[in-house]
Formats: C-alpha cells, sequence, structure tokens
C-alpha cells in the first residue's frame, strides 16, 4: 500500500500560528495559557470520571472474592489438602453471610452406580410440593426465589409443552382434566450444558449428575440457553436466605450458598443421594409419584420401572439421552373417579 | 525504540486536537460513554438483576450488540478483498478505514462479552481450564481475539510505516492480509455457530443462519463505512474517491439482496411447513398468544431492509442524499434484524412453552449506549491519527503543530 500525499489543503494545521507567535504551540513547548487549559480538561475529566465510578462505593468488600477465593484451582485440580482448605473457607464465608455455622463436605460419587429418575405422571397430582422441598433442602435464594423444579399442567391429550400452563393456581389440584409434568434437570447421558461451557465448570460425574463448580463460574449463562429442558438457573442478584432457612448439611459441589453471578441446577440431591438417602423432591411426594435409585442394581426400583413400564422421555429428538424417565400406569386411577 | 514511544506520544497528544466539531463530537461521546460505565457500576454492584434478563431470556441487548458488531468487524474484508485480490485502486487508500473499523468492533464485542458476564473478576478462568475445541464460545474467543490482533497488526505496521516514510515491507503484512481474510469469515462462521449449534433452541438450530449471518455484515458493515468515508471528507483534507463509495455502494447492493433472499427462505421454510418448531418465528413475526412484543420491530427492520433495497438498486441511489439514506436505513435495518429479530425470539418461548417477554432496563441501555460511544470514540481517535500520517503531515521528521488548531 503506498501513502501518497493528498492534494486537499490541510486546512487544520495551516490556520495556527506556526509556533512563533508565542502562544505555545509547536511541539514540546507549554504555555501558561495552554497548561491552564488543559489542566482545567484533566481535572474535570478525572472528576466525571470519578462520578460515573462512585456506584462501586455501594460494593460490599464482602462480596468481592477474597484473595483464597481468587487463587482458588478447578475442582478437579484440587489436592486433597487444598480442597480442606476451599471447605474451610466456605464455612466461613457462610458462617459470615448467615452467622450459622454448616458442615461443608465434598462428597463423591460411588462406585458402580449411576443414578435414573423416574416419574409417574399417572400418580402426580400437581401440588408443587417437591418444587419447594427442593427449594428448602437445596439453600436456593427466596428472594429472587430460584426453583429447581418446573410443574406444567398439561391438557389431557397432549406433550406439546407450549400447551402447558406453567402458572397454574387452584384452590385444589388436580383438575380433572389435566395431567401434570414437573420437569428438573435430565442429567443427560450427552448433556450440551456441558458442552458447551467454555471453562469446563460444569461437568457430568461418574454416577451421571451433572454438577456446577460454582467457583469457577463465569456466569456467561451459556449453558442455559443450551439446555432443551430449561433446567438451569442464573443468580441474578445476590441470594437471600433467612438465616432460620439455611440447610446446614452442606456438599462443595451441591447445595453450598451461591454468590450472584453464577448458574446452578439440580443435582438429584447429591449430598443425599450419594449417602444412601432420597431426594428431598421424592421424600416430599404425597403420591409416590417420584422413583429414584441406581440403575446399574438390577433389583432398584428405576430398574423394574424401565423394564415394565410404558416409559419415555422428554424431547428423545434432541439426543441429549436423558436420565429422567416419565411413565404412565397401565390404567388413570384417578381419571375416571376423578378423586386423588 | 525511542522513536516508536516517540510516535505513540504524538499519537496521544494529536487525538486530543481538532477543530470545535472535533471536540464537540469527542466531549459527547465521552459523556455517553462515561454514563454507560457509570450504569455498568452499578450492574457491577448489584448485579444482572438491573438488566430486563431473566432466567427465560437469559441474553438480551448485550448478545444483540456484540452479534451485531462481528458483523460490522467484517466490514474490512469487503475493501480487503477488491484491493488485495483483485488489484482495484480506487480502494486502495481507504481499505485502512475498513480495518480501523474492524479493530473498533472487535473491541465493542469483546466490551459486550463482557458485561454479559456475571463474574467478569474470574475472567483469566478462561486462560486456565479452556473447553477447547467443544465449546465455541471458546472457539469464538481465539478467532476474535486473533482478529484483532491481526488487524492491529496490519493497522499499526502500515501506519507506522507511513510515519517513519519508508515503503512498507511486503512480506511483514501481505500475508497477514490474506489471514485476515479467511480470519473475518471465520468470525461470523463461528458466532453464527456459537447459536446453531443448540438443538434445544430450534429458531436458531438452522442451517440457513451462518450464511445469513454473513450476508447481512457484508451489507452493513460496508454501508457504515459509506458513511464514515463521507465524513472523513467533508471534515478532513483525505482525498475519498466517489470511485471508491459507488464501488462499496455495489457490494452493499448484492449483500443486501441476498440477505432479503436468504430471509425469505427462510420465513418461508419456518411458516409453510408450519411445524411447531416454528413458534419462536411466530413470536417474532406475528406475536404468540397476544404477546407481540417484537412485531413492530422486525417489521420496521423489514421495511427499512426493503427500502434500502430498492434505493440501492435505483440509478438514485449515485447521488450521495439518496445512498445515504439507503445505508442508514440498512444499517438499522440489521441491527434489529441481528440484534433483537435473532438473539431474543430463541427465548420466546422457553424451551418448556412459556412465554416471558424481555425488556431491556434504562441501566442495560445505558451500559450499551456507553460501549457503542466509546467504540466511535475509539474509532475516531485511529482515523484522528490515520490522516495525517497517511497525508504526510504527521511524520517522524516534521514538526506537526498540536495547538495550531485551537488557537
Amino acid at each position: 500500500m503506498t501513502m501518497d500525499p493528498h492534494n486537499k489543503e490541510d486546512q487544520a494545521s495551516d490556520q495556527g500560528c506556526q509556533g512563533s507567535c508565542g502562544c505555545g504551540s509547536g511541539d514540546g513547548k507549554v504555555s501558561r495559557r495552554s497548561f491552564l487549559r488543559v489542566g482545567a480538561a484533566a481535572l474535570g475529566g478525572m472528576a466525571a470520571l470519578t462520578a460515573a465510578l462512585s456506584p462501586l462505593r455501594e460494593l460490599d468488600p464482602d462480596d468481592l472474592p477474597s484473595v483464597e477465593e481468587f487463587i482458588q484451582k478447578h475442582y478437579k485440580e484440587m489436592s486433597g489438602e487444598q480442597m480442606q482448605a476451599a471447605l474451610g473457607r466456605i464455612e466461613k464465608d457462610v458462617q459470615k453471610r448467615f452467622g450459622v455455622t454448616p458442615e461443608v463436605a465434598d462428597i463423591k460419587p460411588l462406585d458402580g452406580v449411576e443414578f435414573v429418575y423416574a416419574l409417574n405422571l399417572s400418580r402426580c397430582i400437581g401440588c408443587r410440593k417437591c418444587v419447594h422441598a427442593c427449594v428448602a433442602e437445596n439453600n436456593q435464594s427466596r428472594s429472587p426465589e430460584v426453583q429447581y423444579i418446573r410443574v406444567l399442567e398439561m391438557p389431557r391429550g397432549t406433550t406439546d409443552l407450549e400447551q402447558g400452563d406453567h402458572h397454574y393456581d387452584r384452590p385444589k389440584v388436580p383438575s380433572d382434566h389435566h395431567y401434570y409434568m414437573p420437569v428438573q434437570c435430565h442429567q443427560c447421558a450427552s448433556p450440551p450444558c456441558v458442552k458447551v461451557c467454555p471453562i469446563e465448570a460444569t461437568w457430568q460425574e461418574s454416577d451421571g449428575i451433572t454438577v456446577v463448580d460454582y467457583d469457577w463460574c463465569i456466569g456467561c449463562r451459556y449453558c442455559e440457553a443450551a439446555c432443551p429442558y430449561w433446567a438451569r438457573r442464573f443468580n441474578f442478584a445476590e441470594p437471600q436466605i433467612p438465616k432460620d432457612k439455611l440447610n446446614k448439611k452442606m456438599s462443595y459441589l451441591s447445595n453450598r450458598p451461591r454468590h450472584k453471578g453464577v448458574i446452578e441446577k439440580c443435582h438429584y440431591c447429591l449430598q443425599r443421594t450419594r449417602q444412601g438417602q432420597m431426594p428431598a423432591c421424592l421424600e416430599v411426594c404425597p403420591v409416590g409419584a417420584r422413583k429414584f435409585g441406581n440403575v446399574l442394581d438390577a433389583d432398584s426400583d428405576v430398574t423394574q420401572i424401565l423394564k415394565h413400564k410404558r416409559v419415555f422421555v422428554l424431547k428423545e429428538d434432541v439426543g441429549t439421552l436423558p436420565r429422567f424417565f416419565y411413565y404412565f400406569d397401565e390404567r388413570y386411577p384417578r381419571s375416571q373417579g376423578g378423586e386423588a | 525504540m525511542s522513536e516508536y514511544l516517540r510516535f505513540l506520544w504524538r499519537c496521544g497528544r494529536i487525538s486530543f486536537v481538532g477543530d470545535w466539531r472535533y471536540y464537540l463530537w469527542m466531549t459527547f461521546l465521552t459523556v455517553i460513554a462515561l454514563l454507560g460505565l457509570n450504569a455498568y457500576c452499578k450492574q457491577f454492584v448489584e448485579g444482572l438483576i438491573v438488566t430486563g434478563m431473566t432466567d427465560q431470556v437469559s441474553w438480551g441487548l448485550y448478545i444483540a450488540n456484540f452479534t451485531f458488531l462481528v458483523g460490522m468487524a467484517a466490514a474490512a474484508v469487503m475493501l480487503v478483498i477488491p484491493v488485495y485480490v483483485y488489484r482495484n485502486h480506487d480502494l486502495h487508500n481507504l481499505v485502512i478505514f475498513g480495518e480501523l473499523l474492524a479493530v473498533a468492533s472487535i473491541i465493542m464485542c469483546l466490551m459486550f462479552v463482557t458485561v454479559d458476564l456475571g463474574r467478569p473478576d474470574r475472567f483469566m478462568h478462561l486462560f486456565l481450564r479452556f473447553n477447547f475445541p467443544m465449546s465455541m464460545l471458546s472457539w469464538d474467543g481465539i478467532v476474535l481475539n486473533g482478529y484483532l490482533l491481526l488487524n492491529l497488526h496490519i493497522c499499526g505496521y502500515l501506519i507506522y510505516c507511513a510515519y517513519r516514510r519508508r515503503q512498507p515491507g511486503k512480506m511483514f503484512y501481505i500475508p497477514v492480509v490474506f489471514i485476515a481474510i479467511f480470519w473475518a469469515i471465520s468470525i461470523h462462521t463461528v458466532t453464527a455457530f456459537l447459536y446453531v449449534g443448540l438443538g434445544g433452541r430450534p429458531f436458531w438450530n438452522a442451517a440457513i443462519i451462518a450464511p445469513r449471518f454473513l450476508a447481512s455484515a457484508f451489507a452493513a458493515g460496508p454501508a457504515f463505512l459509506i458513511l464514515t468515508l463521507q465524513i472523513i471528507n467533508k471534515t478532513t483534507s483525505y482525498d475519498v474517491s466517489k470511485k471508491g463509495i459507488m464501488l462499496l455502494r455495489s457490494i452493499v447492493t448484492v449483500a443486501l439482496i441476498i440477505n432479503q433472499f436468504l430471509l425469505l427462505s427462510e420465513v418461508f421454510t419456518e411458516f409453510y411447513t408450519g411445524s411447531a418448531h416454528a413458534a419462536s418465528a411466530y413470536y417474532l413475526f406475528f406475536g404468540l398468544h397476544g404477546y407481540t412484543g417484537l412485531v413492530g420491530w422486525i417489521w420496521t427492520a423489514i421495511t427499512l431492509n426493503t427500502i434500502a433495497m430498492i434505493l440501492l438498486m435505483l440509478p438514485a441511489s449515485r447521488s450521495m442524499k439518496f445512498l445515504n439514506v439507503a445505508c442508514v436505513f440498512m444499517i438499522v435495518g440489521i441491527w434489529i434484524e441481528k440484534g433483537m429479530g435473532l438473539i431474543v425470539p430463541a427465548f420466546i418461548p422457553t424451551p418448556l412453552g412459556e412465554i416471558l417477554e424481555y425488556v431491556p432496563t434504562i441501566n442495560e441501555t445505558l451500559v450499551c449506549l456507553g460501549i457503542w460511544a466509546f467504540g466511535l470514540l475509539l474509532f475516531t481517535i485511529m482515523v484522528r491519527i490515520t490522516i495525517p500520517v497517511l497525508a504526510g503531515r504527521l511524520t517522524y521528521d516534521t514538526e506537526y503543530h498540536f495547538e495550531s488548531v485551537v488557537e
């Protein structure tokens, strides 16, 4: 590329004083007048910048990451000692935020276990008890409220989700003309959310549960866009949980309190299920619509259900291989009589 | 080295020098940029709750503007190809402005992505555990930053050579120019794949998105340059040939026609089949179950683009007045179409069929305006420096009267 000087006059530089009138133009020389002008402009600029930055005064120093958190390694790279230090830091953080001393552990997956959920659509009455039990167990923010389970009220005769009502509000459930379909994370065997995360802040564990390292997530929400089941939730504001509502039994990858700006999701209550308990949503279900267990164990409920019931998965066509199955009983026990 | 530092120092000084229009423009941009910074500080303290985004519509104006600007960045390649591949002389001394626009656009892109992050303080996690090649977002990080570096090198090298009155060594920039051509295509393709790759979002999960992306980018970017070049022509002594602008007009015309054709193909596929997958498209074009938030926007965009296309095809647009109208219309039209029209409807309805509309907040809008103002500020400064250097008035062996204009 050649740079030919152009013919038009440079009006700008010709109008000047050529540096000979003592006004201080030209390289290097600075007059008092120009000094004052530049000084005033610089001062004004600094003042405007300070004003622009002023909201930062509201920043709670506790909201900023501590040095330990800042240099903390990715979950998979931490040594045992480093994990212990991280758990200690989290305990202190919870103590400071909520005034409650928790027990935070790092509960690992068990060998020979692959968790699967099965939900009986013939039984579910849409009472949403699972939704609230989940919030209580997993220390979700109460304000703004974060819920992992969404229950859809579906008209009979369709599985088209767009016809479902997310915000049904009846004095009494179930309605005779609907069935109810709770949706939560399907713990896919081929999870698109894991694939898209640019920094491996979310991954699938050996027992099939997809987890999030809340200390690693940068909050880009690409996983939230990728999930076909709308199972992920983002902390748009700093989560608020009343002190007495906090569940003190916590695990690193599951229900420890989150900070603002990170993603969270259902993790099959791994702090319970990896220690032999059932998920909170299952325990609270009044009609026994929820079944959970190890699909590698031939005698487990879920294995029997997968073998003998009319089972289907949601959106099979997106190819994510969910570990969350829906099924119907052979007949509708409540549809004919109308009682629950 | 000391000569280079002096060059930088003089570049810094000249960016503060200009006539009253320049000062007015720069002050205006600075004020808007500071308002944006103020709004972002609020967001940093409160969290993304100060935006209109929700779990239902989890990406909004930020990602919409990001998407549009990736397109603008590619404008350069539409000048680079005629100049370096077909040896066109009319665009020869204009191509650098395309490259400068690319630099400013990419910087704006990176800023839009950063303000969208919930935890920008963890930015360095990108360097510590990078999900490459699985995540399209990691690809996007590479191609965007790579494109920025390539263009910085090309512009910086050529401008510095002109400053030193040296003939640029072809070895040092021609190969980079050719890499940048392919790279420009890649920033679009990868950004389109970011959305296209999501099987759970049928609105995006269509092969036509990437080609449409390229077509609209090749229309909006050069259109912006047509406007910029005329401003340069009016306010500086730099020689902008009319033939160059007319060549850009042809490029823009073809790109816009292709874009409109691809839009038609998309609309036909969505609506003629009438599949359930078209819910987002129904929401965008006609509204869904009484929710019509984007209908006015998209029809405005289609109208603007169609008027622009007709204007461009008529001989009337050989006159700058009509050409400028067409350019403004298509920039606005494509901004709506690629921003609001491409990002937001993919979230409505949600994968579970819920409809929650997205309305950006004032705070979020201010952040966007601030980034735009900052980008234009950068672009203006870069142009401000480039013109006297290329014209041979600001070189290492000339005295430049920095204060002469304002005295």
